[in-house]
Order: structure tokens, then C-alpha cells, then sequence
């Protein structure tokens, strides 16, 4: 109770000289404050960045296993008139077979084809696949039905249509029972369900671009296969470009977690062919996530360096103006040590106010690092009407990204600024015990 | 006759680079408690260090210094801040007050220091203040003060520890001459309470109110001169001889003192 009563007696005599100048003690403070505070900005920032990326590559599935097929280089791919490349029927069924791991299996043909409907037109891309393919991509349906295993069987011409897809092509009108056009290839397809939104996903297949949703159209992939045929001409520069691919990718579930390594070994393996060819790429949505945690980490302790850093001047600031304030008050130190203070009732003195200092500094420092959130999203909002195209280019993972405070970093900052205070207010209030009580009182 | 101080042949001496320097060279006096001298000299005759081992603030090189038990001489740093804590008042020239602490907070230093500050002792740094006559002005910064009620204030805080002296440097050094009455007076009238005052200065008139001189040159002694005789069987001697007593028993508080003065009279 005495040492605690004598503590604060010290801690406002502290603060009384501080106050003598509060201006210098401000700006002493300030170095503590932008240190703290940018330790929790960086922090919640990273996280934020850290667990929209988390959530992108968790909404691949996490049990999920995709090989996609990737346009290899022109050197690669020779200068034949139809370029072949890419995964093979006959390499599904292989997979389907001959890995026991696999509970689901998804084949996807994409296509670009333009859509119209009157004189509403869609740039958009052709999916071909079967009725998984709604629940292997979280998908769902918002009005009438996704395709079922009937319309594949029976290569019925039916569409599903993305949100945004439907809204384009019918603005005014219910798409259910609508008939959509595809002018290159003189196609109609009725339109029997209408998805919800669905949030991009996490890059996959070698692009930087994440997987978007919104101008997709769903059809069989055996009405697609009889009515496109194994070519697709595209028309590039005058000439004509034929491209045959017959499955774009497969998305592969296994049935347990544990399989997910193993199974992805065996795909992998099995696809070896395509090694040289440079025209599959597999992508394993948990390793994924395991890097993007190890990423975390790192970026972590490069954020807690940078940190540090600030902190370092921070802390260099401080001890500087103690030095100063020391020489200053050499005086009160004389008077102190004739009044009888000893040596250590002189470092608690200044040890205390270098602490009260950065102490404030601490408290100032978390409250303006909890504004990370609010400031971010602002200047975001801010930035998205001024900056419109730059910020479109960033990554969705940036643009998306709701900073999120990392409990543990308020502590760990408060604590740092604390330590800051003592490792660098020790060598003043030293300096300030160790002066000769005579010499003190005859100074100036 | 309990003393204050007794020195025997004190002797202090500094090395400046090659050279040393005797400031002290053996000297020897006791000052009795409820003594009121006044050390005088010319600049360079040893007075300032003399005045720095009363004050506890060094150690002499040779000889002793006795405060009641102890010997100043082989005190280490913080047994001597315990004795300058509890056992020395100072009085400065240039007032020495603590600029961010008001007048009843300056009073409270030393015994803040002692680790010695209850509700009872602030109210003897109040009364303090009271008989100094700054009762009024207990919030009062330094810098809201004359010199005059500056020293006022630091005589209080002098006096604030029950100390064996009050050690009085050049007190009125930076006052004029009315205002150099006025602290005079009340150094007259601490000492008719029964303090022990050491006062250093080089103004006759400053001396001649006091009850001894002891003059300094060149390090030693030039001459030790009774004006008056040693108050003894005055009206305020049995104040003067419970305070001997309060000094050898240690009790700090003016509670203690009013019990012994109390005893003193029955």
C-alpha cells in the first residue's frame, strides 16, 4: 500500500513536470504514438488482407482438388491450325476409376460465346457441365431450377443464367421459360433457373484474376459437346483460329480432409503426361491455405519489424529529450539529493516520467489503432469514387479486405511502448542519480 | 549539554588533476544544540566545503564529524541522503524551492524522501506554512512568490524533518534589506524556540545577530567567537532540552515533542 501510495505520488509528479512543458511532451509522445498505432494498423491490416484471402481459398472447398487445363505457350503448342491441349475425356474416366479417394467428380467445358436475348447482349462464357458442378462450386439457385441429371442424359437444351447474366438480358422481364440466343453458333437455349450472387474466388489455374461468376451461363456438357462439336473457331485478326479442348477443368472431391495430400499426389502422377505439354495445372485449395497461413506469419514479423523500427525512434526520440530535460533540471536534481532523495529515489523519479510518457503515448497509440477499421473503410469508399479504375485493378483480396483488429497486438503494442519507456528512460534518470548533489545545486 | 555537530580535526582536501587542494586543514569545534553561529570568511577560506560536510552532501578525508551517533565520515551515499533526509535543514541563498510543487508540497520534500508522510505530517507542513506566514498561500507556486516568502517557505521546509541544524547558506544573500530583516526575525525567533542554526555569510550586520562567530582562513580556524552566552535557564529552556531529548530518542513527529514537552512540564 505504501510502495503503491509513493508510486503515484511519483506518477503525478511525473505528470506535473511533463505538463511544465506540453508542447515538448507531445511531441516526445509522438513517437511513441505512431509507433503503437501503426503496430495495430499493420496488424489489422494484414490480418484483414490474411483472412479475405483465407475465406476466397476456403470457398474453392477445402476437400476439393482442381486440375485445370491452361493455354500452354506458343512455342509449346507449334503452329498447327487447331491447337489440341489441354485434359481428355478418356483422362476423367481414368481419374474417376482409378482413384479411390474421389467422391465426386465434376468435368467443365467453358467456352466465351457472346449472349443475346432481343437486343439485350451478354460477352459471356459457356459452362458445360453436370448437375455437381451447382454444389461442387457453391452455387445456388435463386428462382426455377439448376440442370439435373436428366437434361444431361437427354442433352436437353436448357440454361442456367448467373445473376448478373439475367439481369442484363432481362431487365424487365422474368427469364424463367425464355428462350436465350447464342449468334455464333445460331443456338437457342431455354432458361429454366436463375442463380444467387456468387463473390469471386481465390485465383486459381496460374492467373493472377480471381474466379468471377457473374457472366456465366450453364448448360449440359453434352448438349454443349453435340452442339459446339470438339473445335471452337475463333476469329482473330482476319483469320481463323480453331481450338480444341475438351474439358477445361475437373473439379475433384475427395471424401475425407486426410485424403486431400495423397489424392492430389495420385492426380497429379496420373497426369504426369501433361508435364511436358505445360497445359494442366492443379490446384489444391488446402495447400493453398496452408501458404496463405505461412504468408500470414511471415507477413506478421515483417509487420512487427517495421514496427519495431518506429518504436526504435520512438524510443531514441524519448531518450533524447530525457537527456535534455536531465540537464535542464539539474538544479531540482541538486535540491532533490540536499533534501535527502537518494540515488534510486532519483531514477524512480525520471524513470516514471519517461514511463508516464510512453505510457501515454501507449494509450493514444491503441486508441487511434482501433480507428483502423472505421479510417480504412473510408478512405476505401473514398478512393473507389476518386480512383475508380486503380482501385478495379487492385486484387479482390485488397478491395474486399475488412481490417480486423488482432486482439493480442493491443497488449503486445501497450506492453512494447511500456518497455520503450523503460530501456530508454534508464540511461537519463542514470545519469541524472549519478550527478554530484554540490555540483547540482551551483548550476545555473 | 547534548551537541549537534562535534568535528575533530577535519580535514578535506581535493585532487585537481596534479594538484591538491587543502580546503580543510584540521579544524575542530562542537556546536551544542539550541546554538545559533554564524560561519564567516573569505572566498577560498574553506567556509563553502565546510558547509557541504555539515550539510552531509560529502565526506571529509580525515578526522570526524559526529551528528548525534553517527560519523559522517563513514557514511556511504545513501545512509548520507537518509541523514540529510532526517537529521539536516537547508536553507539556500537562491531560495532552491521546486518549481513545479506548490508551497505546502515544497514543505512536504524531506519528509516525503524520509518515506514519512501521513495525514499528520501534512498537517505539520500546513502548520509550517502557517507560522512562517504563508498560511494563506498554500497553492501557491514559487513563481507567484517574492524572494522574501520564497525563503519563508524554504525555512519552513527547513524545518519540516525536526532536524539537529538548520543549515543556512547566505540566506539573505539575493533579499533587500527590509525583507533581510524580516528572515533575520525569524531565524531570531526560531531559535528562541530552541533550533540550532548554522548560518554561513560575509555581512557583518548578518553575524552580529547571532550568538557565535567562527571564522575561517585559509582552512583553518581564524577565530571562534562567543557574542552571547548559550541560552540556558531562559524561559524557553525546557523547549531546548525536550528537543536534546527528542534528538537522542529519534522520534520525529511533533506529537512526540508536544508529549515530551508536556512531561517536561508536570
Amino acid at each position: 500500500m505504501g510502495m503503491l501510495a509513493s508510486l503515484w505520488r511519483t506518477m503525478m509528479l511525473g505528470t506535473k513536470s511533463l505538463l511544465l512543458h506540453p508542447m515538448r511532451s507531445g511531441l516526445t509522445v509522438l513517437g511513441i504514438f505512431i509507433g503503437v498505432a501503426s503496430v495495430i494498423w499493420l496488424l489489422a491490416i494484414g490480418e484483414g488482407i490474411s483472412l479475405e484471402a483465407q475465406k476466397q481459398i476456403a470457398s474453392l472447398g477445402a476437400r476439393n482438388i482442381i486440375v485445370r487445363t491452361v493455354k500452354p505457350p506458343s512455342e509449346v503448342l507449334g503452329d498447327a491450325r487447331v491447337a489440341m491441349y489441354g485434359l481428355r475425356h478418356d483422362e476423367y474416366d481414368m481419374l474417376v476409376d482409378t482413384i479411390p479417394q474421389i467422391a465426386r467428380a465434376v468435368p467443365i467445358r467453358e467456352v466465351k460465346r457472346m449472349i443475346r436475348f432481343g437486343p439485350n447482349e451478354v460477352d459471356g462464357r459457356l459452362v458445360g457441365s453436370t448437375p455437381d458442378y451447382f454444389q461442387a462450386t457453391k452455387l445456388e439457385v435463386d428462382r426455377g431450377r439448376i440442370l439435373n441429371a436428366a437434361d444431361v442424359e437427354k442433352r436437353k437444351d436448357f440454361c442456367v443464367l448467373s445473376k448478373e447474366v439475367a439481369q442484363m438480358l432481362f431487365p424487365y422481364q422474368d427469364p424463367i421459360g425464355r428462350r436465350v440466343l447464342l449468334p455464333e453458333n445460331n443456338d437457342f437455349y431455354e432458361v429454366v433457373g436463375v442463380l444467387k450472387h456468387r463473390t469471386a474466388t481465390a485465383a486459381i489455374g496460374g492467373s493472377f484474376s480471381a474466379q468471377d461468376f457473374t457472366k456465366d451461363i450453364y448448360i449440359p456438357l453434352t448438349t454443349m459437346n453435340q452442339r459446339l462439336g470438339r473445335t471452337v473457331w475463333t476469329r482473330r485478326g482476319g483469320t481463323f483460329e480453331g481450338e480444341e479442348v475438351q474439358l477445361n477443368q475437373i473439379t475433384l472431391r475427395v471424401h475425407r480432409t486426410e485424403d486431400v495430400i495423397p489424392a492430389s499426389q495420385l492426380i497429379k502422377d496420373a497426369l504426369r503426361v501433361h508435364d511436358d505439354k505445360m497445359d494442366v495445372d492443379t490446384v489444391v485449395p488446402l495447400e493453398l491455405l496452408e501458404q496463405a497461413k505461412t504468408t500470414r506469419m511471415m507477413f506478421m514479423v515483417f509487420m512487427g519489424l517495421i514496427a519495431a523500427v518506429s518504436l526504435l525512434v520512438g524510443g531514441i526520440g524519448i531518450m533524447n529529450i530525457m537527456l535534455a530535460t536531465v540537464t535542464e533540471r539539474t538544479r531540482e536534481i541538486g535540491i532533490r539529493r540536499a533534501l535527502g532523495a537518494r540515488r534510486s529515489k532519483i531514477i524512480s523519479q525520471f524513470l516514471v516520467e519517461t514511463i508516464t510518457l510512453s505510457i501515454i503515448g501507449g494509450i493514444v497509440g491503441v486508441l487511434a489503432g482501433l480507428t483502423c477499421p472505421w479510417f480504412i473503410t473510408r478512405g476505401r469508399d473514398l478512393l473507389e469514387t476518386v480512383l475508380e479504375e486503380q482501385m478495379e485493378a487492385l486484387p479482390a483480396s485488397v478491395t474486399n479486405m475488412v481490417p480486423t483488429i488482432v486482439p493480442i497486438s493491443i497488449p503486445i503494442a501497450f506492453g512494447i511502448s511500456v518497455l520503450v519507456g523503460v530501456v530508454f528512460g534508464i540511461y537519463p534518470a542514470i545519469r541524472a542519480a549519478r550527478m554530484d548533489p554540490i555540483e547540482a545545486l551551483r548550476h545555473e | 549539554m547534548t551537541a549537534a555537530v562535534m568535528a575533530t580535526d577535519l580535514v578535506k582536501d581535493y585532487v585537481l588533476k596534479s594538484e591538491t587542494v587543502h580546503a580543510l586543514r584540521g579544524i575542530s569545534f562542537d556546536i551544542p544544540a539550541g546554538d545559533y553561529v554564524a560561519v564567516m570568511g573569505p572566498s577560498g577560506s574553506g567556509k563553502s566545503t565546510l558547509l557541504n560536510l555539515l550539510g552531509c552532501l560529502d565526506r571529509p578525508t580525515a578526522g570526524t564529524l559526529i551528528l548525534g551517533e553517527s560519523d559522517v565520515a563513514v557514511l556511504n551515499d545513501n545512509q548520507l541522503s537518509d541523514i540529510r533526509a532526517q537529521r539536516v535543514g537547508f536553507v539556500f541563498q537562491s531560495y532552491n524551492l521546486i518549481q513545479q510543487l506548490n508551497v505546502v508540497e515544497n514543505i512536504q520534500v524531506p519528509l516525503y524522501y524520509q518515506g514519512n508522510l501521513g495525514r499528520e505530517e501534512k498537517q505539520r507542513c500546513r502548520d509550517l506554512a502557517d507560522m512562517v506566514g504563508l498560511g494563506d498561500r498554500l497553492k501557491h507556486r514559487p513563481s507567484q512568490l517574492s524572494g522574501g516568502q520564497q525563503q519563508r517557505v524554504a525555512i519552513a521546509r527547513s524545518m519540516v524533518n525536526n532536524p539537529y541544524y538548520i543549515l543556512a547558506d547566505e540566506p539573505t544573500g539575493n533579499l533587500d534589506s527590509v525583507t533581510s530583516g524580516e528572515i533575520l526575525d525569524l531565524f531570531d525567533q526560531l531559535h528562541e524556540q530552541g533550533r540550532t542554526i548554522i548560518l554561513v555569510t560575509h555581512e557583518d550586520d548578518v553575524s552580529e545577530r547571532t550568538g557565535r562567530v567562527i571564522r575561517l582562513m585559509d582552512g583553518e580556524i581564524e577565530l571562534d567567537k562567543r557574542l552571547k552566552p548559550l541560552r540556558n535557564g531562559s524561559p524557553s529552556s525546557s523547549a531546548t532540552a525536550d528537543l536534546d531529548d527528542e534528538i537522542v530518542m529519534g522520534a520525529e513527529s511533533a506529537e512526540d515533542l508536544e508529549t515530551n514537552q508536556q512531561g517536561g512540564n508536570g
